[in-house]
Order: C-alpha cells, then sequence, then structure tokens
C-alpha cells in the first residue's frame, strides 16, 4: 500500500496550485542557499527578502492570507528593515567582503539540516496523507483568529511573556553604560556652553 | 472567461487612477505652495496658469541622461526605484472608494494587513538606493530612512489595530460599513496618530530629515537622475495618495457621507481624500523640518502612548456597547 493509493488525491497528476507551489518552494529554497553563500553582505540581506517573500507566497497558495500579509508585514518590513539599518551602521561595503567568514560553516550546516530534518520529520509525521481542501479558503482571518485565541490560546501567551522578558532584558542591556555616556553628555553640552559664550562675545565685539 | 476581462478591467482602472491621481497632487502641490507663499511659480507653459509645466517637467526628466555612478552598486542602484514605486500600485488595489464589490480594485479578506505590509515594503527601495549609491549623503539618508521607518510603524500599526477592533474586521470595505458618525469622535486620537505616522513614513515635510536638502542634498535619491528620479518623486506623491485614502477609509467613513451615498459614495471619499492630500501640501508649506532627534522623540514618547491610549479607550467603549 503505497502513500499515494491511500489519498483519495494522486501524486501523479499535480493541479496547477501544487505545480505553483512546487517552483515558488525552488525559488525560496534558491533564493535562501544565496542568502548564506553570497560574500556580499548587503545582497544577504536583499536575497534573505526574496526568500521570505518566496513563503508568504506559499502560505498565500494555501489560502493562509492572514499569515501571509503578517509574515510580510513583519520580516520583509521589519526585521529586514532592521538588518539593513545594522548592515549600514556597519561598513557595509559595496562589492564582496571575502573576510566576513566566520569559520563556523560546518558547525552552521550541521545545525541547519539537524533542524531542517526536525521539522520535516514533525510536519511529516503530524499530517501524513492528510489532504487539504483549497477551493474553499482554509485560512482566513476569522478562522485563524478562532483558532489562535480558543485552541492556542495557552502557548499565544507564553509567547507573548518570552518577548516582554526579551524587550525587558534589551532595554537592562542598554541601560547599562548610562553612568559614562550622562559624564560625555554633560561635557559635550559644557563645551556647546563655551561654544556659545564665546559665539556671542564675539557678536558683542 | 468574463472573470479574467472583469479582473483585467479593474487592474486597467486602478492602474489608470494609479498614473493620473499623484500627478494632479503633484500638479496642486505646485499651485497651492505657489498662491500660499506669495510667488507666481511656473506660469508660461500651456498658457492657463502654466497648466502644462508638469508635461515639460514630464519630457525634461526622459530626456535627462541615467547615470549610475561608477562605485555603484549596479544592479541594486536601478532596481532601488521599482521597489519603491510598485508597492503603492499593490496597495491602490485593496483601497475600496464606494460600496459594493464594483467600486474595489479587489476584496483583500486580510485587507488591512495587506496594506500596512506592503506599504512597509516601499522602504525597501530608499535603503536600497541609499546604500548602493556608494555616496555617504546618500548612506545618511538611507540610514535616517530606516531608523524613521522603524519609529512610526509601530503607532501607525497600533491605531490600524484600534480601527480593526472598533469594526470587528481587518478586511477595508467592511471597516468602512461598520462605520457610523460617533467613531470620528472616538477614534479621533487614532486618526491623528495614523495620519502623521503616515507622514512621516512617507518622508513629507515636517518629517522629511532623511531628504534634508540643506544637509544631506537629497538622501537616498541624490545620485539619480533622469526618469528614475522622477520614479522616486512619482512615488512619493502615489504614496500621498495612498495614505490620504487610508485615512479616509479607516477613519473618516469612505463613502458614508451626509447625504448621496447610495449613488455617489465614491464622490465623498474622493473628496475626503483630496481635502487629506490638500492639508499634506498645506503642511509642508506651514511646518519647519524636524530635527532627527525631535523626530524620534515625537514617535516613542507622543505617539506611541497616544496610540496605546486610543487602543484602550476602544478596547473599553467596545466592551460596553456590547
Amino acid at each position: 500500500m503505497t502513500l499515494a493509493a491511500a489519498a483519495p488525491q494522486g501524486f501523479l497528476s499535480p493541479t496547477g496550485v501544487e505545480v505553483a507551489f512546487v517552483l515558488v518552494g525552488l525559488v525560496t529554497f534558491a533564493a535562501a542557499i544565496v542568502t548564506v553563500t553570497t560574500k556580499q553582505l548587503v545582497h544577504a540581506a536583499l536575497w534573505l527578502v526574496v526568500a521570505l517573500g518566496g513563503l508568504a507566497a506559499e502560505y498565500l497558495l494555501l489560502t493562509a492570507e492572514f499569515v501571509a500579509w503578517v509574515q510580510v508585514l513583519i520580516y520583509v518590513g521589519s526585521v529586514v528593515v532592521l538588518l539593513l539599518f545594522g548592515l549600514m551602521l556597519t561598513k557595509a561595503p559595496i562589492g564582496r567582503s571575502p573576510d566576513a567568514d566566520s569559520g563556523n560553516r560546518w558547525a552552521a550546516l550541521t545545525v541547519a539540516v539537524a533542524a531542517a530534518a526536525t521539522l520535516v520529520w514533525v510536519v511529516v509525521d503530524a499530517f501524513r496523507t492528510q489532504w487539504i481542501d483549497l477551493d474553499a479558503p482554509q485560512g482566513t482571518t476569522s478562522v485563524t483568529g478562532a483558532m489562535l485565541f480558543q485552541h492556542w490560546v495557552l502557548p499565544f501567551e507564553a509567547l507573548s511573556v518570552l518577548l516582554l522578558a526579551a524587550l525587558v532584558g534589551a532595554i537592562v542591556l542598554s541601560r547599562k553604560s548610562e553612568e559614562p555616556s550622562d559624564e560625555r553628555v554633560r561635557d559635550a553640552k559644557a563645551h556647546a556652553r563655551d561654544d556659545a559664550e564665546a559665539a556671542a562675545d564675539k557678536e558683542q565685539r | 472567461m468574463n472573470d479574467a476581462l472583469d479582473v483585467a478591467l479593474r487592474l486597467l482602472v486602478v492602474f489608470a487612477v494609479f498614473l493620473v491621481l499623484p500627478l494632479v497632487i503633484g500638479q496642486t502641490e505646485h499651485k497651492v505652495m505657489a498662491h500660499m507663499q506669495g510667488r507666481l511659480g511656473p506660469m508660461y507653459a500651456g498658457g492657463f496658469h502654466g497648466w502644462a509645466q508638469l508635461v515639460a517637467d514630464g519630457v525634461k526628466f526622459a530626456q535627462k541622461e541615467d547615470v549610475v555612478p561608477a562605485g555603484a552598486d549596479r544592479r541594486i542602484f536601478q532596481l532601488a526605484p521599482a521597489v519603491a514605486l510598485l508597492p503603492y500600485l499593490l496597495v491602490l488595489v485593496a483601497i475600496p472608494i464606494g460600496p459594493g464589490e464594483g467600486a474595489v480594485g479587489e476584496v483583500v479578506d486580510a485587507g488591512l494587513f495587506f496594506v500596512l505590509a506592503v506599504m512597509g515594503v516601499g522602504v525597501l527601495g530608499s535603503l536600497m538606493a541609499g546604500w548602493a549609491s556608494a555616496n555617504k549623503f546618500s548612506l545618511l539618508g538611507g540610514l535616517r530612512t530606516a531608523a524613521q521607518l522603524l519609529a512610526y510603524e509601530l503607532p501607525m500599526l497600533l491605531t490600524a489595530a484600534s480601527v480593526a477592533m472598533a469594526a470587528g474586521t481587518v478586511s477595508l470595505p467592511g471597516i468602512v460599513e461598520a462605520f457610523e458618525w460617533w467613531w470620528l469622535p472616538w477614534q479621533i486620537v487614532g486618526a491623528l496618530v495614523f495620519f502623521v505616522a503616515g507622514l512621516a513614513e512617507l518622508q513629507r515635510p515636517p518629517f522629511d530629515m532623511p531628504v534634508a536638502d540643506s544637509e544631506i542634498i537629497f538622501g537616498a535619491y541624490t545620485e539619480y537622475t533622469g526618469l528614475r528620479f522622477a520614479l522616486f518623486l512619482l512615488a512619493e506623491y502615489a504614496g500621498i495618495v495612498v495614505l490620504c485614502g487610508l485615512t479616509t477609509v479607516l477613519f473618516l467613513g469612505g463613502w458614508h457621507g451626509p447625504w448621496g451615498a447610495d449613488g455617489l459614495g465614491w464622490v465623498w471619499t474622493l473628496l475626503k481624500t483630496a481635502i487629506l492630500a490638500f492639508l499634506v501640501i498645506w503642511l509642508r508649506v506651514s511646518y519647519p523640518r524636524l530635527r532627527e532627534d525631535q523626530l524620534q522623540k515625537l514617535a516613542w514618547t507622543t505617539l506611541v502612548p497616544l496610540a496605546l491610549a486610543q487602543i484602550a479607550l476602544t478596547g473599553i467603549v467596545k466592551v460596553a456597547i456590547q
């Protein structure tokens, strides 16, 4: 008994949506590979946009419209902008930066493959040969909202507590160096005052 | 077949609107600014009040040489204007101007999230332009753009969430459908925060620090010439159309008006949008540019708390009236 026989839909006669899903998946995968292999830092961030956008397109093809737009809003609109902001604060050179390799290539590859294998295993084990009927939208906003706040409300709240902890941690970390920088600000202010007084003196003369 | 024709026709209309309205706003800006500042402005092209100046400007832009700096990252430099402009076209598809299926390009189930998400993508164009130009002024402009977006995205999302709570839906036609006149005082704080944050996201004066011409020439767009530069300018005006249209739909009741709601709803939408666009131009002439630290302070210490207060108020009233 093969999987194809167990499922009412065969694997050998794909519909248009399925073909599109595979194609977009390939593009997403390729963009992700380029993201981690390119030598140009900012290009990596921009390829990440393609990869994350491709993922949003996959959600759309699965009729999970709400998740798709949130994906674009959070990842493309905020996370990548933050990444680019950080890159611009560094040199962010145009062209290749061969010194950007940390030498952890094999460790990173191992972790990535292990994580991917775990996720694929979990998804395959959870859904087996279930088939989603995509003719009627399955992931509308109201469905997603109802699922989230009826069945998954505890994990949802736990996640928000986690985020709150991260937020508080970030504030604590950023306040740590307050004392010395305060002095510097005071010095700068004193200098500015001196300069202003000097300028005023000059004007009076 | 009929469906395909229907979709094509809708997209064609949206595209026409996308081409016409930003130019109308650009021309209005020329004239309104000239009047407010007591100067004539260009008065000769085309005869009557220099109406054809916009056409002349367009021809001028098209004739100019398309220069890419030698040190620039060529492909990203050339791609950036499209990334800045196209999101506004996509957003326009989802904004309803009248009641019923016929008056919106495409009904999007999570329309509110769609428009906010796609508008956020447009800023990537400025960032790409700022980085790829290989110019320190451009890079500074890109940095300021990113900082501004990160600061103002939050209050914008929060106030949009407030409207969604009030209406009980995130579909844009659904929100206008649910609108009552007393939402105006109820959501007024949210409306102000949304509009101000939107202005900042478009980098319109008084929030035009990223393109401050007296400090960093023209920010991320310094190195652009000809048509690509014109595309960035067009993106700004398309952004005004989108922002005013969204504010109208979310906070001012869209096609609802004191009379003539049935046949003439779209007139109300356009009228409200036009008034808001006039306000945008008026603000440009009236207010000096905010300094970078004032910009950040306004967002984090004024707009975000106001938006949170609006959400709390919306929640309380919503529970009370149920």
